[in-house]
């Protein structure tokens, strides 16, 4: 298994990472429980974006919540939809 | 209930008309309200020449069902549609069409601005204007209703 990264809009322009995969010993050997450490972990230390929002699962989610193994992540800017 | 999203241009009062004559069955609604938005050509002070609408697939649509879900929980409808474009979007061209079906007036009102206003601070679409002068921006915030 694994945890699926995805990043959307300017998230994704800013990182220069559209998708990816944590693996599952990286998972654990790195401490990621929350999908904050996951972006970490993710962008290999950028800074998080002060306006950044995230979803697990496909539903929104606060950036401190916990993330297991299979989760998948995304990360992207305010919605602009309408 | 319908969600659609387009990837090509679409014409919303057709989509309406078709909608509600093959979806509701005559007689059975007393009111029709809806909403249609378009792509205009300036934002935030600036000549806008065209725009592309990103979205996240498989959450995008089905935070829209919850939205039309929540609305028929709230008020009394018959029926409620929302259509959506994502990708290329060309000045003049309509972006989102929320229409909502009731036996009286208020609901049908009341709902499909709930729609709109839910969809723009909730659902994952994200737009990137290309201005006049040849650059490109993230929009970063919606426009007050």
């Amino acid at each position: 298994m694994a945890i699926k990264v995805r990043f959307f809009a300017s998230l994704r322009e800013d990182t220069g990472l559209d998708h990816l995969e944590i693996a599952a010993n990286d998972i654990a050997q790195q401490g990621i429980t929350t999908a904050t450490d996951v972006w970490m972990a993710a962008t290999r230390g950028q800074p998080l974006p002060a306006q950044a929002l995230c979803a697990i699962n496909r539903d929104h989610a606060e950036l401190g919540a916990a993330v297991n193994d299979g989760d998948e992540i995304a990360f992207f800017p305010p919605v602009t939809g309408g | 209930m319908a969600v659609e999203l387009y990837p090509e241009s679409f014409e919303p009062l057709q989509r309406l008309a078709n909608y509600e004559a093959t979806q509701l069955p005559i007689g059975s609604h007393g009111a029709c309200a809806s909403f249609i938005g378009s792509m205009r050509d300036f934002n935030e002070g600036e000549a806008v020449a065209g725009m592309t609408l990103e979205h996240y697939p498989g959450m995008t649509e089905r935070q829209l069902e919850e939205i039309v879900a929540e609305a028929r929980e709230r008020w009394p409808l018959l029926d409620a549609l929302i259509c959506h474009r994502i990708g290329e979007i060309d000045i003049g061209e309509p972006i989102v069409l929320t229409a909502c079906w009731s036996a009286h007036r208020a609901a049908s009102f009341d709902a499909c601005r709930f729609l709109m206003e839910a969809l723009k601070s909730r659902a994952t679409f994200w737009k990137k204007e290309r201005l006049a002068g040849g650059s490109s921006r993230w929009v970063e915030k919606n426009t007050p209703g």
